[in-house]
């Protein structure tokens, strides 16, 4: 199928040939967009991906949270999204006694979580016991638009090794926008640029290309 | 003044044409969701925040998020000099406002959270309410908020004693009547009408039927700007 | 470590070496770009951008009583709205202390210049005069406020004419104004003294300073905020760099 765009209200399918995924609503036997995104077909469901707007968990993505409350059994963690999620003590990789949870992780702690659970309320649960979760202690954290993650990562994660192959630099993309980077300070001065050039220029062609030529120091 | 001569209007425009109108997706750069749009001689800059968790808690609605969208206009926009801030008319027109976006806004998906419209009229021509509400819905959009359809707005109104569409300055000023609506275009629901003035009732079905016209008209022209902004993606 | 002075680590390192977040020079500006005349319900307005900083300033006229130690002397009154669809952090709500003091020190340098003759804005002294009101909406909030709406104040006066038509007095004419200000503001963090702080300086920035140039090279107006302070050296060095940049940006002004 070809990618199109499609805007809230747009009809773009019926029930009779589709199964109705993320991004769509029915009325009778219509499928409609709800929202401003990329239609695609996936194992017979449509669904419509968002070119825009806030972080939207969904289960299993890994995330950069911030600390944003402590309790004495919990942390709530900003991930981004419309809500803040809650990560319990056992789910994290250490041991904690009741009430110590703020020597392990205090407010503005950063750590990468998996989405753990999301329910019909939108109570979100994370967790850090996943692969890559951790404590972030060094680098710096870039904040980009969540729908343009794909784009820095690249199709077959393309792009995020481009950047690392021309700047040295420890790269992580996680699914809500932010960006944990490691290396020289010069190197991932350049590779922020790197990172808001995808961004701003991410409806373009040829931007593998332009990133390429940007980072070796060639002028547009 | 004769507002209407030989089928013309003070600005040349016939009985049931809409004024100029353009409009710009995006335009912001930390707003979620932006619409820049000039109407007649109205400009008009739409931003929308959200989702986002509702604070205060007391505002929270526990099933559905909640549409706080503010109507404002800046103190240079009009004739005489308005003094900032929101005065009863804007207050009024941000509640009809919220509610008109509202009702197509899926607000069930998002309990407990809120989303934060916010239209500033910086050039004043009549119709500001439809315009915002217009740009509003281009902004919501824009900020990846899902809803069933792409509201829309216009007004129509009773100059010279003849129904017209999309009053401008003068026409207001010295008009009949005045009869905004908003609508859901692709089922035609009426989302916001007010009206006041003096209509028969088949001059007000004739002013609802031009109305609705014009926002078929203008909600092809949000959509064109949506599909501008991001119709150039492409994966390489 | 926390995501805050993840931050402020990164931009306090970079500063050490005399660096910048976007690549910048500690004392270069952003792109600037000024568009006079863009409300035409206003008698003058201008839209400025410094980087993805924008903001709007329209000036309204209208007849009023002078100052009763100025008779002779018409009004002026400048305010600034940090409007909710600028950035996430700003409130809808009266303006609170950082809308009134960037509006005050604009009004400063404006007024302090002689940008505006006021002595020809008196109709009837004692009586009758001309009151400006400067207002300045901020529309896209990336950093440096204080030199954006300087400039968009000083460009939309430059655009204004005297609403002498709605008033029955007349025909319109140009506002009397003649070279404005020229605004520079600094913040300084670790040590680092910087010019048009972008909004991730303007986080960081422990103490902010702003010097108004005439077109001389004279000072007219000054204002030292946040908490942390500067040396005697430092603000030399800060006028010294405000006279330097200040003749480019004046050609941008004056189009």
């Amino acid at each position: 199928m070809e990618r199109k765009i499609v805007i809230p209200g747009m009809q773009v399918g019926t029930t009779e040939q589709h199964k109705q995924g993320r991004g769509t609503f029915r009325e009778g036997d219509k499928i409609f967009a709800n929202r401003l995104g990329i239609l695609e077909e996936r194992s017979g469901y449509l669904n419509v991906i968002s070119l825009s707007g806030v972080y939207d968990p969904v289960q299993g993505d890994t995330v950069i949270g911030v600390i944003e409350d402590v309790s004495k059994m919990s942390w709530l963690v900003d991930i981004n999204a419309p809500y803040p999620a809650l990560l319990r003590v056992d789910e994290v990789p250490w041991r904690v006694e009741y009430g110590e949870t703020a020597k392990y992780l205090n407010i503005g702690a950063v750590v990468v979580v998996n989405v753990a659970f999301i329910n019909e309320a939108r109570n979100i649960e994370v967790s850090m016991k996943g692969n890559h979760c951790k404590k972030v202690e060094e680098g710096i954290i870039v904040d980009i638009q969540p729908s343009k993650v794909p784009r820095v990562i690249g199709k077959n994660g393309s792009m995020v090794s481009l950047l690392r192959e021309h700047t040295g630099c420890w790269i992580f993309v996680g699914q809500n926008g932010r960006v944990w980077i490691k290396g020289d300070d010069d190197k991932m001065s350049l590779l922020v640029e790197a990172i808001h050039k995808i961004e701003r220029e991410a409806h373009t062609p040829g931007l593998t290309s332009k990133i390429e030529a940007f980072l070796k120091g060639e002028r547009d | 003044m004769e507002l209407i001569k030989d089928g013309k209007r003070l600005d040349g425009r016939k009985p049931d044409e809409l004024r100029p109108i353009k409009i710009e997706a995006g335009p912001l750069h930390r707003a979620d969701g932006s619409c820049y749009l000039e109407w007649g001689g109205n400009k008009i800059i739409a931003a929308v925040y959200g989702p986002k968790e509702a604070i205060p808690r007391h505002i929270q609605n526990p099933t559905r998020a909640v549409i706080n969208a503010k109507y404002n206009m800046a103190s240079f926009s009009v004739g005489d000099r308005k003094r900032p801030g929101p005065d009863r008319r804007s207050r009024e027109i941000s509640k009809i406002t919220s509610e008109a976006l509202e009702n197509v806004i899926l607000t069930e998906m998002f309990p407990r959270a809120m989303i934060d419209v916010n239209i500033e009229v910086l050039d004043a021509d009549a119709g500001t309410r439809c315009a915002g509400i217009t740009a509003a819905a281009v902004a919501l959009a824009d900020a990846g908020i899902p809803m069933e359809d792409i509201p829309v707005a216009c007004a129509a109104g009773k100059v010279g004693d003849t129904v017209v569409l999309d009053l401008m300055g003068e026409e207001d000023q010295e008009g009949q009547a005045d009869v905004p609506l908003a609508i859901a275009p692709r089922t035609e629901n009426i989302l916001l009408l007010q009206m006041d003035g003096h209509l028969t009732v088949e001059e007000f079905d004739r002013a609802l039927e031009l109305a609705m016209n014009g926002c078929q008209q203008i909600a092809t022209m949000q959509r064109e700007a949506l599909m501008k902004k991001y119709q150039s993606f492409e994966e390489d | 470590m926390n995501i805050s002075s993840i931050k402020k680590d990164y931009l306090y390192r970079l500063a050490k070496q005399g660096k910048r977040p976007d690549g910048r020079a500690t004392s270069e500006y952003r792109p600037i770009t000024i568009e006079r005349g863009v409300v035409n319900m206003a008698e003058g307005s201008a839209m400025v951008s410094i980087g993805n900083t924008t903001v709007l300033a329209g000036i309204k006229m209208d007849l009023g009583e002078p100052y009763p130690d100025t008779p002779n002397k018409g009004a002026l009154s400048t305010a600034a709205e940090l409007i909710p669809l600028a950035s996430p952090d700003f409130e809808s709500g009266p303006p609170r202390e950082n809308a009134i003091e960037l509006a005050r020190v604009v009004d400063r340098g404006i007024r302090e210049s002689g940008t505006i003759n006021l002595e020809e804005l008196c109709i009837e002294p004692g009586e009758k005069v001309w009151v400006v009101f400067i207002d300045i909406h901020i529309l896209d909030y990336d950093g440096n406020l204080f030199d954006a709406c300087s400039l968009a104040a000083s460009a939309a006066l430059l655009d204004a004419q005297i609403p002498n038509e709605r008033f029955e007095m007349g025909e319109n004419r140009p506002l009397p104004v003649q070279d404005p200000p020229i605004s520079c503001t600094f913040v300084k963090y670790n040590g680092t003294i910087v010019v048009d702080p972008s909004l991730e300086e303007d986080e960081v920035a422990e103490a902010r300073y702003t010097v108004a140039v005439d077109k001389n090279g004279d000072i007219r107006a000054m204002q030292k905020g946040l908490s942390g302070s500067f040396t005697v050296d430092e603000i030399r060095q800060s006028i010294a760099t405000a006279r330097q940049m200040a003749p480019t940006i004046r050609k941008i002004l004056e189009g």
